[in-house]
Parts: C-alpha cells; sequence; structure tokens
C-alpha cells in the first residue's frame, strides 16, 4: 500500500489532530474506502490512539471500513422520495443485485447504498449511478439502467 | 485587483463593475442548481456557448449560469434578460431556436413557455408565473440573477456594501441593536432571537470567540441552505463577516454537509476571492478588523446538526451532543464563546443592514419577522423552492404556489420540521405559518421542508419512516434516545406489519413522553413529534391497522393484496414480463391470474398494466 499518500494528506492538514475527519475523507477518496494499513498508519503519524480513529471512522456514515465496488449506487430515502415509492425501488435494486444496502456484489462491480436526501426532490425516487442523476424512478426504468449497467 | 483599503476604494470597486454591466444588454441564464444539474442543465448551457460561438454573438450576449431558481419542477430553465423570458424543460434541441427566435428576432418560443395549469394561458414572464407570484424572494431572489462564481456579479448587484458600511459607519453594539431590533429568529429550527444570541456571545468571558455557520442540513426534503450557499455565497460569507465584527471574533467555519460537494466548490471560489479583494482576513476594508473562515465537510451523521455536536466534530472528535447546562455562546468550541448560526439566518443579516430593521420587521407576524425559504417537496404539482413572508398560511403555499396536488388526488397532510416535526392535518390548511403557529399544531417550522401527502400516503408509514431515520441516526449517547426510539419502532413496525395490538397507540405516547423529556439533545427531545402528531390527527389510520388489520393508504405491504381485475384484463403479458416472482399466469389475451402465495408486493404489475386490471386492497 502506498503510504507516502496518507502522509501527503497529513501533511496538507499540517499534522493537525482536530483534521482527522478531513484526514479520514481524503483517504477514503484516494483509497475509494478505509484500509486498516492506512488507518493505523495515520493513527501513528497524528499521535492519536487508534481505538479513536476506529469510533470516528464508525461513527459517520461517510466512512466505508470495506472496499467499495466499481460503480456505485445510491438510492435517495428523503422524506419526498419515500412517499413517492423510493422504497420499493431500493427493495427491486436489493433483489436484482442480490445484496443489501449497504453492501458490494461479489465480484465487487457494484455497491448499493441508500441517502437520506439529495435535495433534487422534484425528480423523487432518485437513484444515482456512479454520480448521474436517475430521475422519477419507476420498476421498469430500475430495469433498463441496471440493463445498461451490466454492460459497463 | 489590488487589495480594498477604504471605503472609496470600494465605491470605486462598484463603480468600475457597474460600467461594465449594461441592464438592456441580453443574457441567457441558466439554472444550474443540483435539481436543474440532475435535468441535464450543463448540457443546455453547452449547447448555448456552441450556438452564440457559432452565431458570433458573443459581443451581444452573455450567458450566465446561475444557482437555483427554486422551481425545480421544471428544470431546465433558462430565462432570457432583460425582458425576463421564461423558459422551462429546455433541451439541447431547443437550444437553436432560443438564439434564432427570442434573441435575434425577439419572437418567443411557444412550446418552452409554462402554461398556468388552472387557466391554460401561457405565461412568458418569469414573475407572472403563479409559482413565483406569492412569492417575496428578498433572500433567495438573487440566486437567480448572479453566477455564484463571480463576486462581480453579487457587488454589481450591491453585495458587500453592508459590509462596508458595518466596519466604517457602525460599532459592533449598533449592529448587535439593528439585529435585535429587526427581528430575526435563528433559521436552522430553534427560532431563538439572532441579535440576544450575538449579545450572548459578545458579552461571554473568553479570549477567542467563533461564529460557525452550519450548512449541515440534515433534514431529508429540505435543501435551501444547499442552494444559497451554491447559488449565493457571497451573501452567506458577507453576514458571518458582520456578524463576526459585532461580536468580536476572528475566526469562522462553515460546516457543510459531506453530500453537498457542489456548495464546498462554490463557497470555496467565495472564500478565495473575498480575499483577493480584501473582503476577508487581515484588515477588511482597511478597517482594521481582521476575519477568516475555513471550511469543513460534515461526514455525514444527522446528529451534528445539533450546535454542540457539530463543534465536537469541528474538534475532530465524535459528533455526540453534550448536555447544555452552559450555552455554546459561553462554551462552545474549544470551550471558547462561540457563535452558531444556520446558512439562511446569516443571508438574512446583510439585507436587514441594507435596508433597515424597520423595513425588515414590517414583512412578518409579531414574532416572526422576515420571510422564510421552504422547500415544497413530495405529493405536489410545483416542487421546488419557495421563498414567503412569514405569516403566509399553508394553503396558499400548497394550493397558489405549490398548485396542489398531482393527478387530481386529495390532500392529506403536510409534514414540516422534518424528523423533528409533525404532519398537519388538512382541517388546518388555514393556519398562518410562523413559529409559534406551527409548533402550536405539535410540529414546528425547522430548517423548513415541507413534505405534502395525498391521499395514497399512509400516516403510521410515515411515523415509522421517521423513527427508522431517526434509529439510524442516534447517536446513542444517551439511552431514551437511543432505546426509545428503537422501541417505539418496534412497536410501530408490529402496527404496520398487521401485528398491532389494542393499547399500542396509548404505550408509543407514554413512551414519547419519556423519550421527549429526559433525552440529552433536541434529536430525542424532538423525535417523538412525528408520531404523536400522527396519532393526534390520524388516529383513524391507526386504529384499521390494529383493529381492522387494514392499511387505508394501500402502503403497508403486509395488509395489502394484489389482484387482477379479470374483467378489465386483456392479457396483455405485460405483467407477466415484470413480475419477480412468476406469480402472475395466465394465455395469451384471456384473462390472467395472481398467485397470492407466491405475490411479494412489489407493486411492479399494478404500474405497467394500462388498463387499470391491476387492483391493489
Amino acid at each position: 500500500m502506498n503510504l507516502v499518500l496518507v502522509d501527503d494528506i497529513i501533511a496538507r492538514y499540517r499534522w493537525e489532530k482536530a483534521a482527522i475527519i478531513a484526514i479520514l475523507q481524503d483517504i477514503q477518496r484516494e483509497f475509494n474506502y478505509l484500509p486498516q494499513e492506512a488507518l493505523t498508519y495515520a493513527a501513528s503519524r497524528l499521535a492519536i490512539p487508534l481505538t479513536q480513529v476506529y469510533s470516528l471512522a464508525t461513527f459517520y456514515r461517510a466512512f466505508s471500513l470495506k472496499p467499495r465496488g466499481k460503480h456505485l449506487i445510491t438510492v435517495c430515502l428523503g422524506t419526498a422520495c419515500h412517499v413517492r415509492g423510493a422504497v420499493r425501488i431500493l427493495e427491486k435494486l436489493e433483489r436484482e443485485l442480490g445484496i443489501k444496502a449497504g453492501e458490494t456484489t461479489d465480484d465487487m462491480r457494484v455497491s448499493l447504498e441508500t441517502v437520506n436526501c439529495l435535495g433534487a426532490c422534484a425528480l423523487g425516487p432518485i437513484v444515482v449511478i456512479d454520480g448521474q442523476y436517475h430521475g422519477q424512478m419507476t420498476s421498469v426504468k430500475t430495469d433498463s439502467i441496471l440493463k445498461k449497467l451490466r454492460k459497463l | 485587483m489590488s487589495k480594498i483599503k477604504s471605503t472609496e476604494d470600494f465605491e470605486k470597486l462598484q463603480e468600475s463593475v457597474n460600467k461594465t454591466r449594461d441592464p438592456e444588454r441580453l443574457c441567457i441564464t441558466v439554472c444550474s442548481g443540483t435539481g436543474c444539474h440532475a435535468y441535464g442543465c450543463e448540457k443546455v448551457t453547452q449547447a448555448f456557448v456552441e450556438e452564440i460561438r457559432n452565431r458570433d454573438l458573443q459581443d451581444k450576449v452573455d450567458i450566465r449560469t446561475t444557482g437555483c431558481h427554486g422551481f425545480c419542477e421544471r428544470g431546465p430553465i433558462v430565462v432570457i434578460h432583460p425582458q425576463e423570458v421564461f423558459y422551462q424543460r429546455v433541451k439541447v434541441e431547443d437550444v437553436a431556436d432560443v438564439v434564432s427566435e427570442t434573441i435575434l428576432k425577439k419572437n418567443i418560443v411557444d412550446r418552452l413557455l409554462y402554461v398556468d395549469p388552472n387557466t391554460g394561458k401561457q405565461i412568458i414572464c418569469e414573475k407572472d408565473v403563479p409559482f413565483y407570484k406569492k412569492q417575496r424572494r428578498i433572500i433567495f431572489g438573487n440566486n437567480a440573477l448572479i453566477d455564484p462564481t463571480s463576486i462581480d456579479d453579487y457587488i454589481a448587484l450591491g453585495g458587500y456594501a453592508a459590509l462596508s458600511k458595518v466596519l466604517w459607519e457602525m460599532k459592533p453594539l449598533e449592529v448587535i441593536d439593528v439585529i435585535k431590533k429587526s427581528g430575526l429568529r435563528g433559521r436552522g429550527g430553534g427560532g431563538f432571537p439572532t441579535g440576544r444570541k450575538w449579545e450572548f456571545c459578545r458579552n461571554a468571558e473568553g479570549d477567542r470567540r467563533y461564529v460557525i455557520c452550519n450548512a449541515d442540513e440534515g433534514d431529508p426534503g429540505a435543501y435551501m441552505d444547499r442552494s444559497l450557499l451554491e447559488g449565493n455565497p457571497h451573501s452567506v460569507l458577507e453576514g458571518m463577516i458582520i456578524g463576526a465584527y459585532a461580536i468580536g471574533s476572528h475566526q469562522g467555519f462553515i460546516y457543510v454537509r459531506n453530500e453537498y460537494p457542489l456548495a464546498v466548490k462554490n463557497v470555496t471560489i467565495a472564500i478565495q476571492q473575498a480575499r483577493e479583494y480584501g473582503l476577508l482576513d487581515r484588515d477588511i476594508i482597511g478597517s482594521g478588523f481582521d476575519f477568516e473562515i475555513k471550511i469543513t465537510r460534515g461526514g455525514g451523521a444527522f446528529v451534528c446538526g445539533e450546535s454542540t455536536a457539530l463543534m465536537a466534530s469541528l474538534e475532530g472528535k465524535l459528533g455526540e451532543p453534550r448536555a447544555k447546562y452552559v450555552h455554546t455562546v459561553e462554551k462552545g468550541l474549544w470551550d471558547n464563546p462561540t457563535n452558531l448560526n444556520n446558512v439562511e439566518t446569516w443571508a438574512n443579516v446583510p439585507v436587514i443592514i441594507n435596508k433597515g430593521w424597520q423595513w425588515y420587521s414590517d414583512i412578518g407576524t409579531e414574532h416572526s419577522k422576515g420571510t422564510k425559504i421552504f422547500s415544497l417537496v413530495g405529493k405536489i404539482n410545483n416542487t421546488g423552492l419557495i421563498e414567503v413572508p412569514m405569516g403566509i398560511s399553508l394553503r396558499e403555499i400548497i394550493f397558489d404556489i405549490g398548485g396542489g396536488i398531482p393527478e387530481g388526488k386529495k390532500f392529506k397532510a403536510v409534514q414540516t420540521g422534518g424528523p423533528s416535526g409533525g404532519c398537519i392535518p388538512e382541517s388546518l390548511l388555514d393556519l398562518l405559518v410562523d413559529f409559534e403557529k406551527l409548533t402550536e399544531t405539535g410540529s414546528m417550522m425547522g430548517s423548513g421542508g415541507m413534505i405534502v401527502m395525498d391521499e395514497d400516503t399512509c400516516m403510521v408509514d410515515v411515523a415509522k419512516y421517521f423513527l427508522n431515520f431517526l434509529k439510524e441516526e442516534s447517536c446513542g449517547k444517551c439511552v431514551p434516545c437511543r432505546e426509545g426510539i428503537r422501541a417505539m419502532l418496534e412497536i410501530l413496525t408490529r402496527i404496520t406489519e398487521g401485528e398491532g395490538e389494542e393499547g399500542d397507540v396509548e404505550l408509543l405516547q407514554e413512551l414519547s413522553e419519556v423519550v421527549a423529556e429526559t433525552s440529552l439533545c433536541a434529536l430525542g427531545g424532538t423525535a417523538p413529534n412525528p408520531v404523536l402528531t400522527t396519532i393526534k390527527y390520524f388516529r383513524d389510520e391507526y386504529e384499521a391497522h390494529i383493529k381492522e388489520k387494514r392499511c387505508p393508504a394501500g402502503v403497508c405491504p403486509a395488509l395489502i393484496q394484489y389482484s387482477i381485475d379479470t374483467e378489465r384484463c386483456t392479457g396483455c403479458g405485460a405483467c407477466v414480463k415484470v413480475c419477480p416472482q412468476e406469480a402472475i399466469s395466465g394465455q395469451r389475451k384471456q384473462p390472467h391470474s395472481l398467485d397470492q402465495a407466491k405475490c411479494i408486493k412489489c407493486g411492479a404489475c399494478l404500474e405497467v398494466c394500462k388498463f387499470e386490471a391491476v387492483i391493489k386492497r
């Protein structure tokens, strides 16, 4: 693992302990998740107990301790999407992908996550695939975007 | 650009900016808020740039990508200035026509106009669209006029004039006095008088003082703070600098929700530009006042919207709230006096300074002054962000501005205040919206989410939805919140699964009381509101679930059944194709049947049937 990247990130925050959350965010952006080795290293460089780093990494929703898939599907479960049937879309994706929200397919192709609100409520229910918004989702539309995703 | 060192410098800057602005010049504004982004406005903007270049019109026409205009339902939105021609749902294919007709010949492209569904009439100008007519956009209006990445756009509309005035003509206590007299109250949900908060913080003992902008907008269905930060970041910065001067702080933080990358980007640019102009950091406008602002991204924890949790998170700790025996204005960030206000509150400050507290306090009701931005979402025709004077009725918001409920369905409730709020029924539609009135209903103002629900929304399911949300987001530090919410959710889940028992409602009420009374912070303290208000106004729905094992709205899967109306079924087979369980069978062109034992109630058959032959009961 390239720990130089971790050093660079920490240096950018001037080795400040208070910046630990931002440092973890940058590590996650670099590696797509929080690898154990990177966490241990960051903790030692900042002289923060690893337990504390671990508690932060598991408290905040933005962090993942497991590697995530090549593609990320996010289903918005905001209130507006909920009253427009977002749960049915999520359940369909779970069925089709064979995983639950928060999991990644065995072939590491797709991770399925939920978000509390994306603030694009006019388009609800919304599914985001690799940063692309798909609005007014229906069961049929879900099939067609999954078909496209399989070809990627 | 050299730094501004005096009010004279600032006036010179204003002049030079204004010289480059010709109010008669044609300008195509394309809304680039997150909503319109999702509709693909980027491609539309790109198409305009190319079209204008191909026709060699760069010298005659400006193209400006602006923040959110509010009318998200109709995106991508394009407005042609100075005529204010309003085009909606503009696609790349429409761009050539807009340029050749409207820009070159002043003709209207009829097919892109908004049609008032009530009158069937096409509307040409933005201000005449019913969605905008009853609004009063004193805070949010500039979003539609400026490019958020251009400080000059903000200055051209009078931006930073309030700051210059405050730093050179007003003493800190005078600023606090003006804010107090204006009647401004916190827009994040609590509604605490802003001026008094500033005064407490200024008077608290300590060498360092901090100001924080809370942009950890977590309420699902509320996105006004993001749209302000994305669309008009300088207005928030200006408010913060004025506040810092009044309080005597030299360090500010903006704590932004992790899910808002565009807001982070635009605020970062805005801070950089303000620094270059000498409007931030050292010796601001030559007044000797220093103030810097740092941006921190949140970690995606709802509880961090709570002030003490947010401050803990800023310190690099777990976002857990603490008891507020000592208020954060006295001991907040790193135990120093800290003043935290929400994005919208900060954005109100320059407006009050510019227009005066008298003008401001003329808007609104006795105890709630000014305007409030709401996000009007859910089962509503005109989804979007609206800014209305305090004291407007819910009915005006939902039916006049929001255009009522889609597909002719019946209004059931409006949910305000996010997970801390409640559901307000039809009988209270004439309620005049302000802090006190909303609290009286058992709901609250909150940060301004308004989720409209129709006859197809199950109120027990809504209560369950919010408790599920809060169970996930409870930090777990105090027992009443962590265990109480979980226990309440268990009961609600039982009820929605047809396992409800007599006495469940009373038990929920009792648990609600305990959770509300004994939780450490507002998350637990207000968590029972969605449950209590739905019981108060929609008890019949609870009774139907418990006693009759029936979900009147047809939402709770365990209590509904799908079947096929053999008279209507044409045997087209569409439902067979989409059924994931192979639960539907039948010969082609013959009425089909549905095997209840196999059905998982996903609703796919209902969605695809064109003959209304699938019945949900």
